[in-house]
């Protein structure tokens, strides 16, 4: 039992809890109740965010990622969704026990989000400096007047030129990444600890990309705001993240520091999502004439959340899978130090990864 | 293949245009019809705002020894059976008709916004309810609606108003509540609520300022029903009662016995009611075409 959780947060000094970690998971459970049947799209996720740290979840889609996300700001639509279990506790007040109204007042405020589409995340037909000033005004309770001054202040934070001018503009009026842009400034208007940011590179073309996140870099170190990266890219991870968190049809099946993680994947599901990157010396060695060695993939699909198979879900897709994996759940345990992993065959896998 | 001359086209697509006067004179060319409407409803509601100045008769006052006379010198188109200007009836008939007209839509659309945006954005059993409702509304026309409430509500410019805007209330929340359930699924909307916002305030700052342009579309149209149905009601007898001038009721009053001997106590009155509809009918279509997004470069 002691192996299945990460270092728990109630055995530590509460005072050093408080000013240490900002967010506390706790066997998160969010689950689907439809047509098809029950979807476990997050089921028993827990993780711990320092303050000012980089977090990030990989996954392939619908893993469980944005589902973690946006149950931890409480925005699960339900029906069909329903957190049924587990804490979110922000400076030790669990957020899944909060009233609606108290709820509202975190949002936005001490977490924001910054969502995937910049395109259709900014209301059409309100001003740049209306959506931002929206939060300030929601939260801080500051005037109209102040609130677009601070407005103005926040687009010149997130780099956007003539600010005075752009806050008057609206979106469509605007490129995909200054939208984003103006999306964080919307998200760190209120200066919150947690900041979620959902795959916000993802709709953005490359050169872009690398400037939005080191906009959220600067943001972060600036302002001191601890923030969760949700993405399928582990280039960007690799970039800006310390710690990394893998998912895999709902559940946790890797955590580790960013440099280990990289080093030596110990769940074939991470080693198989390293393998898919592609790399430069396979594409160099092309002209010289020996073989090119082929992108490798995972096979097969992520299961059906309603129909998850007996024992490990990565099973059916995994090439180290034996008998047990079939028949049983690996245990989530500390492998290496800091090294988390849920998988029968990790000591396998380390072995492989240093030959 | 033909040349393509870049000023003609950058013309055509307003590149040209220059401040508020350009903006006009680009709207004229782009919509000549929209124009012409424009035109007949800015002339409508002059008409209905300068009554006092345009004309040199009271529209009330009785004079028998002119009784029916013709279109002339003294009266620019004639006199009634009981010798009042038909030419003042009309341009007082004007704000009756503007009067309700603006009542009525303004009336329909704020009840019909309220509760399309209700039904749409919150949904469950009120929405369900609300929707059966209004079935049962749209199953009559909009002139028997109209004649039922006014029929029930009694004369008055008040209930004239009221009986108008009723029936004009489903098409509105319909309307308004189809765009809602688009637009609530919008990820704006999921931003808004990721800010903290609380769904009324959603619904109120973000969802309904999305809704205008049909809205705006919509009311157009209405309006032009709304002149039409009052001038009907006002023929039934049913209208604003006397003494207010009001078109469909010089209509109404001339129209058995005097079609034949004096016939400009039916043709000006029908020619101001058609003109009217016909010019809100214009405007509205040129209005769709500006607010269609799709049709927008």
């Amino acid at each position: 039992m002691k192996a299945c959780l990460p270092p728990s947060p109630d055995k530590t000094a509460p005072a050093q809890t408080v000013s240490d970690r900002v967010l506390e998971v706790e066997e998160l459970r969010t689950y689907f109740y439809t047509r098809g049947g029950l979807m476990k799209a997050v089921d028993g996720v827990s993780f711990a965010l320092k303050r000012g740290e980089t977090l990030a979840i990989v996954g392939e889609s619908g893993c469980g990622k944005s589902v973690t996300a946006l149950s931890i700001l409480r925005l699960v639509a339900d029906p069909p969704g329903r957190i049924v279990g587990g804490s979110a506790r922000l400076d030790g007040v669990d957020l899944i026990e909060l009233d609606a109204a108290a709820m509202r007042a975190i949002r936005g405020n001490r977490i924001s989000m910054i969502f995937q589409e910049p395109m259709t995340s900014l209301n059409p037909v309100m001003t740049i400096g209306r959506q931002i000033s929206e939060a300030l005004i929601l939260h801080q309770a500051l005037s109209r007047t102040a609130a677009m001054r601070r407005a103005t202040e926040m687009l010149q934070l997130v780099g956007i030129p003539e600010p005075q001018q752009r806050i008057r503009e609206y979106p469509h009026q605007l490129s995909g990444g200054m939208r984003q842009r103006a999306m964080i400034a919307m998200a760190v208007a209120c200066n919150p600890e947690v900041l979620i940011a959902d795959e916000p590179t993802s709709a953005l073309d490359v050169t872009i990309q690398a400037q939005i996140l080191d906009l959220i870099g600067r943001l972060q170190k600036e302002l001191g705001t601890a923030v969760i990266l949700i993405t399928h890219d582990l280039g960007v991870v690799a970039e800006t993240a310390e710690r990394v968190i893998v998912m895999y049809a709902g559940r946790k099946v890797e955590e580790a520091p960013v440099a280990a993680l990289f080093a030596s994947p110990l769940h074939p599901y991470t080693r198989g999502l390293l393998n898919s990157i592609p790399r430069l010396p396979s594409i160099e060695r092309r002209s010289d004439g020996p073989p090119v060695q082929r992108l490798q993939e995972i096979p097969g699909i992520v299961p059906a959340l309603s129909n998850l198979p007996p024992g490990c879900s990565f099973a059916p897709r995994c090439a180290f899978a034996s008998d047990v994996c079939r028949q049983a759940y690996p245990r989530y345990e500390e492998k290496q130090g800091g090294h988390w992993a849920a998988c029968w065959h990790s000591d396998k896998l380390a072995g492989a990864a240093n030959a | 293949m033909a040349v393509i001359d870049h000023d003609v086209e950058l013309r055509r697509a307003g590149a040209h245009v220059r401040g508020w006067g350009g903006a006009l004179v680009h709207f004229m060319r782009r919509y000549p019809l929209g124009a012409i409407g424009a035109l007949i409803m800015l002339l409508f509601i002059a008409t209905a705002i300068f009554a006092d100045q345009i004309t040199s008769y009271d529209p009330t006052s009785t004079n028998p020894r002119v009784s029916l006379a013709p279109p002339g010198e003294q009266h620019t188109l004639g006199a009634d059976f009981m010798g009042r200007d038909v030419f003042s009836r009309i341009v007082y008939g004007a704000r009756i008709s503007l009067a309700v007209a603006i009542g009525a839509t303004a009336l329909g659309c704020l009840i019909g916004v309220t509760i399309g945006l209700l039904s749409g954005f919150f949904g469950g059993w009120v929405d369900l309810i609300v929707q059966r409702l209004i079935d049962i509304m749209q199953a009559l026309p909009l002139l028997v609606m109209a004649l039922i409430m006014a029929a029930s509500l009694g004369p008055s410019l008040t209930n004239t108003i009221i009986a108008i805007a009723i029936p004009l209330v489903p098409n509105v929340a319909r309307i308004i509540r189809s765009n809602t359930l688009a637009l609530r699924e919008m990820p704006f909307v999921e931003a808004a609520r990721a800010v903290g916002m609380s769904e009324a305030r959603i619904a109120v700052q973000h969802v309904l300022p999305n809704t205008l342009a049909p809205l705006i579309v919509l009311a157009t149209a209405q309006f032009g029903s709304a002149i039409l149905v009052e001038s009907a009601l006002a023929f039934l007898g049913l209208g604003v009662p006397e003494p207010h001038p009001s078109w469909g009721r010089m209509l109404s009053e001339s129209a058995a016995e005097y079609v034949r001997t004096a016939p400009w106590l039916v043709i000006f009155p029908g020619i101001a009611i058609s003109l009217v509809v016909f010019g809100t009918n214009l405007l509205g279509d040129a209005i769709r075409d500006i607010l269609d997004p799709r049709q927008r470069i």
